[in-house]
């Protein structure tokens, strides 16, 4: 369904120095420095995957998502998307795709939502019974109803970001693209954001590309991660084998009976202690979580025990220092 | 069309939004302009003609270069504007839309107050019009309706123009209200009253002399070449090559970080 080849793009970016004489200066006399924004990416995407594309800041993201939805064209490299090329076949591709851009609205800030829409509508050439249909079904499934008729600039950012959604929705897109769409939501907002997307993606096998920086987006949501860092793709896979490939130490908490003697056991550090509970960190390349469990049995009376992943953002903390990115 | 018209629908409902600062705004687009017509009748009264060209004569050609711009820059101020759309980086959002970018760029914004500077450039026309001598038949009411037309198009084709700019320097583009308010002041008087180059620049160049100077010099039957009817014909072709342009730099853009 995508197909992205190579791709490779530099953006030329404006070199001057502070301060008003330079930037007077930089009016007749401007220097140019080179920022390769993707080097050689390659990957493909099946119809119905939910992708989590993810990297730090300045990675490229925002770049291959511009690439793949037709609004910038890359220095070299190829891409089909449904067999058109974006950035060639513009008009023609983009009647596949929705995009939402978290951090900017499509919508008209000063009149109600629904007349957004109806523009859109008109914009996209939805038939009124297609229109009536799927705006019925978004209304229902993104809770729509109270906020149709109220002008966007007085919606609050939750409110917002489940009619940017709807409104990207509204021309039944093959491919929805979310570039960080749960910025700034509150826990029930984005939570609320997340069950939508997925069953967007089960419903009509909508493939869903997003860019976050939460992670728990990722966990709720992709099945593949796609992890870039300066321009370069250096993951391409599901979570559950980068956790199987990256996961160190896991976190183990005691409940104990009382125990003040010191704890000392092999690959193991003690994270904090107190007289009826004890944290340990254990590096599992080396030995056994039940090797060590079965070890503190002996040493002390337990009586409730659990055994924790490091979250997922520790892994990219990790992942990014091993990538130096 | 249809959906250009939709586009105005929803700007007129975001404005009414704002009625007070509509009314407001839209009373000072009529005065402030209005003020220099009435410095203009105040030096008629000093010396009788400009240059072989009496009051009204002169009022005709303010008025319609007036109307040309007030509905050209009402009407595609989003493309005056554009240099905003690249800068918030919102010019992506259009591209994502299955429409062709002029269309999109020009529904992104309407200038409503502009109404203000309409009605104070029908005032002045009317004035001309009930002054002149000439003798009104159809064909050249209409020919005076093309000169307008023809005007709208080149103040467009220049929005346009400057627009395009912006792919290339975010910055500097006040340059191009050299052209259009520039533009605009200088061709309210005759063209004939200005010195060689500035006629040729205007002529050949920015084709403001072709959207009011020469067909208002036929349409007073002060020169009978036929080339000077015509013009406002070439003036309608100026807007091709903006949007050649334009469409160039479509492909040169490359929209902001994140």
């Amino acid at each position: 369904m995508i197909k992205v080849n190579h791709i490779n793009k530099t953006f030329k970016v404006a070199k001057r120095k502070a301060g008003v004489l330079s930037s007077i200066k930089s009016l007749f006399f401007q220097k140019f420095t080179k920022v390769q924004a993707l080097q050689d990416i390659s990957f493909s995407i099946k119809e119905g995957e939910i992708v989590g594309y993810i990297g730090p800041n300045g990675a490229g993201k925002s770049t291959t998502i511009k690439i793949m939805s037709g609004i910038l064209t890359p220095d070299s490299g190829t891409c089909k998307i449904l067999d058109k090329t974006p950035w060639l076949e513009r008009i023609e591709h983009v009647k596949n795709i929705g995009v939402v851009f978290g951090q900017r609205s499509q919508l008209w800030w000063d009149v109600p939502v629904v007349d957004s829409f109806e523009l859109i509508k008109d914009i996209y050439r939805i038939t009124d019974a297609h229109y009536e249909e799927t705006l019925n079904l978004l209304t229902d499934s993104l809770n729509l109803h109270d906020i149709l008729k109220t002008p966007v600039r007085q919606l609050s950012l939750g409110q917002r970001i489940r009619c940017e959604i709807a409104a990207s929705l509204l021309h039944n897109p093959k491919i929805l693209f979310l570039d960080e769409p749960t910025i700034g939501l509150d826990a029930v907002s984005k939570i609320a954001v997340r069950n939508f997307i997925k069953a967007i993606n089960e419903k009509r096998k909508t493939t869903v590309i997003l860019t976050t920086h939460d992670m728990s987006d990722i966990e709720a949501l992709a099945t593949r991660i796609i992890l870039i860092g300066k321009g370069q793709l250096l993951y391409d896979g599901n979570l559950e084998h980068l956790k199987e490939k990256y996961i160190t130490h896991k976190k183990i908490i005691v409940d104990h009976y009382e125990y003040q003697s010191k704890i000392d056991l092999p690959y193991t550090e003690v994270l904090k202690t107190t007289p009826d509970r004890t944290i340990l960190s254990v590096n599992i390349k080396e030995i056994k979580v039940s090797s060590i469990i079965q070890q503190l049995s002996g040493l002390m009376e337990i009586h409730d025990i659990t055994v924790e992943d490091p979250p997922v953002e520790e892994i990219i903390v990790d992942l990014y220092r091993e990538y130096e990115i | 069309m249809k959906l250009y018209l939709k586009y105005l629908k929803i700007h007129f409902m975001s404005q009414m939004e704002y009625r007070t600062a509509f009314i407001l705004l839209t009373i000072g687009q009529f005065f402030v302009p209005f003020l220099i017509f009435v410095s203009m009748v105040l030096l008629f009264k000093k010396f009788d003609h400009l240059m072989g060209w009496t009051l009204p004569e002169v009022a005709l050609i303010y008025g319609i270069i007036h109307i040309s711009f007030s509905v050209s820059e009402g009407l595609a101020r989003g493309f005056d504007s554009f240099s905003n759309l690249v800068r918030t980086g919102d010019f992506d959002r259009l591209l994502v839309r299955p429409r062709s970018t002029v269309i999109q760029v020009l529904g992104s914004k309407f200038e409503f107050t502009r109404l203000g500077r309409f009605f104070q450039s029908l005032v002045v026309l009317t004035y001309a019009l009930l002054h002149i001598n000439i003798h009104w038949t159809f064909l050249k009411i209409l020919y005076l309706m093309l000169i307008v037309l023809s005007g709208i198009t080149v103040f467009i084709g220049i929005f346009i123009l400057g627009a395009a700019l912006s792919f290339w320097t975010v910055d500097g583009l006040e340059i191009v209200n050299i052209f259009t308010d520039g533009g605009r002041e200088m061709a309210q008087y005759p063209l004939g009253i200005y010195s060689k180059f500035i006629k040729r620049f205007f002529t050949f160049v920015i084709p403001f002399g072709l959207v009011n100077f020469y067909p208002i010099l036929f349409l007073l039957e002060k020169s009978d070449k036929s080339l000077y009817a015509i013009s406002p014909f070439f003036a309608l072709i100026f807007i091709m090559p903006c949007l050649l342009i334009w469409q160039y730099g479509v492909t040169h853009y490359t929209s902001t970080g994140s």
